[in-house]
């Protein structure tokens, strides 16, 4: 699928669902950073988000017990978006907190030590119980969302447990899915989806770096 | 978190034998990653997978009881296996020597050992001979890495900074591996380091470490932030160094009433195990300047860091994994 197409629908304002994610295809090590294209702009993430913040809270019944958990780094940031989105629509301030999975990664001790960038921090009133809500930026091998679960496994026994991306790319090497998407991306043979936030990067919006397209 | 290529950590090398071989960034790159694993020991369940293929032994040929027991909570934590032998109840008194245990806990299968030994380069020693990791926990007279760096940790959190501090090393210096490490350790991060005690506790030579030597206590508490207290070290004494415990208290014992005459808020550190009333009178250690217990929480979280951080991946080994797309 030729990503313009993406682009084009994400602006209207539709998402995808793929059931059978694209097969996966290893990245090559050396990508081009010169070949970068915006598929989803400011106004396109908003709307993905206002959208995303609705789903989340017809999924989990109102904001009963809800808890939304970012992953180190972006997902912390759009973590604390989608709580302020579903404060204005819900008049509720949910509360939120961030996972670093660092330590909890399957590949640590073959690829080294990584920096430790951020605190895992659960909000006051544990994880038990609640409805938690895993955040984060791109959803691609899985790998990084098993980790997550097996980290908040040691916080506490949530009631449920959904996980909600902003983009996902398909590739994935777990069986696993995202309950709530942002938009499905399709990344050409050895590119990377960057998911941009104001926290982080200074600006709002997804783009495609790199690859063969 | 999903694909962007991440930075590795400054990497540390296969051992950690002394603060002298660490640059500035790799000590600025333990404390850091201490500081975010403090709050580990906090958790509901405190532990995390990061070392849980890894077996490390505790070859502790010394006595210990606080840096044993910090290491090895340190190790389970991470999720590490352990094993810890002693001396006593050892294949050591029976005459074997400290490679050939070494050699012998290899050939079970372990990657790390932590050694504290009662002479001086014995954990070099044995790191050049085995491939495991190698740290060192004590080594005679030399080095005490780990505690340098709990040390300097507990400084940091509570001066904000090392850069330009006073600290003031008292006592027993001639026997000290704690003063070591932390004259090594301070200067790399930009500290002025002195020394005070009684002439017979100070090695000969040492202004040639770039510190300033104090005779007098009330001329160290003046002039410094930072008073580390060193442990009389009663057992390396066998004769002559201090005329008694009595007059070392009196002439060079951390008081309160010194303490509140100085000019400044001192932090006070000691290593322990305290001898109260001779180095350092007890409304010191249990007052408010002394931050003797966090030194010891301190301690685990330093060498869950230091053990995260030696224990790296073989380089060709990340690459296979690379190639293979970035989780």
């Amino acid at each position: 699928m030729p990503v313009h197409r993406v682009d084009t629908a994400v602006r209207a304002g539709l998402s995808f669902r793929v059931l059978h994610p694209l097969p996966h295809t290893p990245a090559p090590a050396v990508m081009s950073d010169s070949q970068r294209r915006s598929v989803m702009d400011t106004a396109a993430v908003e709307r993905a988000l206002a959208r995303m913040a609705r789903e989340v809270v017809e999924r989990t019944g109102g904001t009963e017990r809800l808890v939304l958990v970012g992953i180190h780094r972006r997902g912390v940031d759009l973590a604390r978006w989608l709580a302020d989105e579903i404060g204005r629509t819900e008049g509720v301030q949910v509360p939120t907190g961030s996972l670093d999975i660092t330590l909890y990664r399957d590949d640590l001790m073959v690829v080294g030590p990584r920096p430790v960038v951020g605190r895992t921090e659960l909000p006051d009133g544990g994880i038990d119980g609640q409805q938690v809500v895993i955040v984060d930026d791109v959803l691609y091998t899985g790998r990084t969302v098993r980790a997550a679960l097996d980290e908040l496994a040691d916080f506490g026994r949530p009631r449920r447990i959904l996980l909600c991306v902003l983009a996902d790319r398909g590739g994935r090497e777990l069986p696993i899915q995202a309950d709530i998407v942002g938009a499905q991306v399709p990344v050409p043979e050895g590119g990377r989806v960057e998911v941009l936030v104001p926290g982080t990067d200074g600006s709002l919006g997804v783009e495609v770096v790199g690859g063969n397209g | 978190m999903a694909q962007a290529p991440e930075q590795t950590a400054p990497a540390l090398g296969k051992d950690l034998l002394g603060l002298e071989e660490l640059s500035r960034g790799q000590i600025l790159s333990i404390l850091d990653t201490a500081e975010r694993f403090k709050e580990i020991s906090v958790r509901p369940v405190k532990k995390v997978p990061a070392l849980r293929n890894r077996t490390i032994v505790n070859a502790f040929f010394e006595n210990s009881t606080r840096t044993r027991v910090s290491f090895e909570f340190a190790e389970k934590r991470m999720g590490a296996d352990t094993v810890s032998i002693s001396t006593s109840g050892s294949s050591v008194q029976k005459g074997e020597t400290l490679v050939d245990t070494a050699r012998n806990l290899e050939a079970m299968g372990i990657d790390m050992v932590v050694i504290r030994h009662s002479s001086s380069g014995s954990a070099r020693f044995l790191a050049e001979r085995i491939p495991s990791n190698v740290i060192n926990a004590g080594d005679g007279k030399h080095e005490h890495p780990t505690q340098g760096l709990l040390d300097l940790l507990t400084i940091r959190d509570h001066r904000g900074r090392i850069e330009g501090l006073k600290v003031c090393i008292v006592g027993d210096v001639l026997h000290s591996r704690v003063a070591r490490s932390n004259i090594h350790g301070l200067k790399r991060l930009g500290a002025q380091v002195a020394v005070c005690g009684p002439a017979t506790l100070l090695p000969a030579a040492v202004a040639e470490l770039g510190v300033t030597v104090f005779r007098r206590i009330e001329e160290a508490i003046e002039w410094a932030d930072v008073l580390n207290v060193l442990r009389l070290q009663l057992e390396r004494m066998k004769s002559g160094f201090i005329p008694s415990l009595r007059e070392y208290n009196r002439v060079f014992g951390v008081t309160r009433a010194r303490v509140e005459a100085g000019p400044r808020d001192l932090l006070i550190l000691h290593p322990g195990p305290m001898n109260r009333g001779v180095e350092i009178d007890s409304d010191v250690a249990d007052g408010p300047h002394s931050v003797i217990l966090q030194q010891v929480t301190n301690g685990v979280a330093v060498r869950m860091a230091v053990l995260y951080l030696l224990s790296g991946g073989r380089a060709e080994q990340a690459e296979a994994v690379k190639q293979g797309g970035d989780p």
